[in-house]
């Protein structure tokens, strides 16, 4: 418990603070560091960060969706098996998976090799660092995050009613829309906030395969801290990134209290 | 119904999952200087691993503290949700709450906290913080291991214990502890991994005296590609492998 409430206060309490060459922070309360981070510049790459953060979540939610919902219906003897495949990479070492990536997507790396080999281009496309690279990488790591809520969602999904509201005259995307979407809803709420979240955070990523033009929120924050040794600028950072988290914590409860209350009646 | 669309959807999905990681299993066994030419099979880049001194005492280091890191949240894991299941008390919602915060805030941020609390008490970035941080991290994923098996556990085993005259020590020796075991081998490999898995709190709580593998990984990929990276992550693959098997076993094992 101290280790958690105490820090965040520190936090909180530092973003208010001015910047200190000898002792990092210094008493006069100032909400420069806010209005720092109003600056043009930081909130082009605030934005970007959550403009590829957003299509990191839409592309995982396009895959993962009708994977959760392919998976569910699997026989039961299989999956076991598939599961146990789905969450090995959730053991493996993150950066690792991303050097494999990076691996790939190199401009001498494999794909590059095998549609030059294949004829297809004459020369290597730039994959690495770009904004793309950075996109395909997230998703990569954070697909089985989406997943395993969706698969959960799906697995309780009774047959029974898909097959009454067909008899009750439903076509396929009527039933889609009525029954099966709502009733996934919670899983794709919870997917979505398991994808966002870490998405904008996993600054190794962006190291790794974007270069030094596709920053997320993450880089600056650790780049403010560490590099740059502005703390209370790195803080108003983190803080802005806890209030959208707690901001998303709530839109998910209340969405799950409405999704309750309906389902009583 | 058609049944082969979703099964070829599954099985491309699949099979993009595990694309990069068979590649770099494959090139781990090039015998190559450049990382992306095929050289055919050798194992230098193994032996080059191994003949790396700092490389080597990174993978030590990690091992102790991921050891450590999952033995301490394991042990205070065991007994938070021991706390939360049997008995009421005051904060008891903020506890279960705050455990939920730790579990869903980006890592970054803990990792900014952490930090700042370390300074605060002036606590040496080493050993120490390092574990603290992880034991930090690691600690709800064990309490939600723990306390889901404390949850299918019949209370009137409890109770007849207690007829019985057995005492609280006789009862978490005789019924708790064997019920919970195989939670805390399954929570104990999970906080192993977590903690030889983690960039992100690392970075922030490291310091120079320490080094662990991900930040030796990370300094070396961010630039380039590394043969002895492809190397140095199919053993880490295959070690993750391993746990992963063993505590699948477990709890397969305990829920006959």
């Amino acid at each position: 418990m101290l280790l958690v409430l105490l820090p965040n206060l520190l936090v909180i309490g530092a973003s208010f603070m001015t910047r200190d060459p000898s002792d990092f922070l210094s008493l006069p309360l100032t909400l420069d560091n806010y209005r720092r981070l109003m600056d043009p510049l930081y909130l082009q790459v605030f934005l970007h960060s959550l403009y590829m953060a957003a299509v990191t979540t839409v592309l995982c939610l396009l895959i993962g969706y009708p994977f959760a919902w392919a998976l569910a219906r699997v026989d039961k003897r299989w999956q076991t098996l598939l599961m146990f495949l789905l969450i090995v990479p959730f053991w493996t070492n993150s950066l690792v998976r991303t050097y494999a990536v990076k691996l790939l997507l190199a401009s001498n790396g494999l794909i590059n090799s095998a549609l030059q080999s294949l004829g297809i281009t004459e020369a290597p496309i730039t994959m690495l660092y770009t904004e793309g690279a950075v996109i395909v990488g997230l998703v990569y790591l954070l697909l089985p995050f989406m997943i395993l809520p969706l698969y959960a969602v799906f697995e309780d999904l009774r047959r029974e009613l898909l097959l009454a509201s067909h008899d009750l005259g439903a076509g396929r995307l009527a039933t889609f829309f009525h029954v099966v979407l709502p009733l996934t809803l919670p899983g794709v709420i919870a997917g979505v906030l398991l994808v966002l979240l870490p998405a904008m955070g996993m600054f190794y990523v962006a190291d790794v395969l974007g270069g030094a033009k596709n920053l997320l929120v993450g880089n600056v924050i650790k780049n403010q801290f560490l590099d740059a040794r502005d703390w209370p600028f790195g803080a108003a950072a983190s803080v802005l990134l806890t209030l959208a988290m707690a901001v998303l914590l709530l839109a998910h409860r209340l969405s799950r209290r409405r999704l309750g209350e309906e389902g009583e009646t | 119904m058609k049944t082969w669309l979703p099964r070829t959807y599954l099985f491309l999905v699949y099979a993009l999952l595990y694309l990069p990681i068979a590649v770099l299993v494959v090139y781990s066994f090039n015998d190559s200087r450049t990382a992306y030419r095929w050289g055919g099979w050798s194992l230098r880049w193994y032996e080059a691993l191994f003949s790396n001194h700092a490389m080597v005492q990174a993978m030590w280091n990690s091992l102790w503290l991921a050891l450590a890191a999952a033995t301490v949240s394991t042990l205070i894991g065991a007994l938070t949700a021991l706390a939360l299941q049997r008995y009421r008390f005051r904060g008891k919602k903020a506890l279960r709450g705050m455990l939920f915060v730790v579990m869903m805030s980006p890592e970054i941020v803990l990792a900014i906290s952490l930090l700042a609390l370390f300074l605060l008490i002036g606590l040496q970035l080493g050993f120490i913080s390092l574990l603290l941080a992880h034991v930090t991290f690691c600690l709800p994923f064990v309490v939600i291991t723990v306390a889901a098996r404390l949850n299918g556990l019949d209370q009137r085993l409890l109770e007849a214990a207690r007829d019985l005259g057995a005492g609280e020590f006789t009862t978490m020796r005789t019924i708790l502890v064997p019920v919970m075991m195989p939670a805390l081998l399954a929570g104990w490999l999970l906080g192993f991994t977590l903690s030889l898995d983690d960039v992100v709190v690392s970075t922030f709580v490291s310091g120079p005296s320490y080094e662990i593998l991900p930040l030796r990984i990370y300094s070396m990929v961010r630039v380039g590609l590394k043969p002895e990276v492809n190397a140095l992550g199919s053993l880490l693959l295959v070690f993750s492998l391993i746990m992963l098997v063993i505590s699948q076993l477990i709890l397969m094992r305990s829920k006959r």
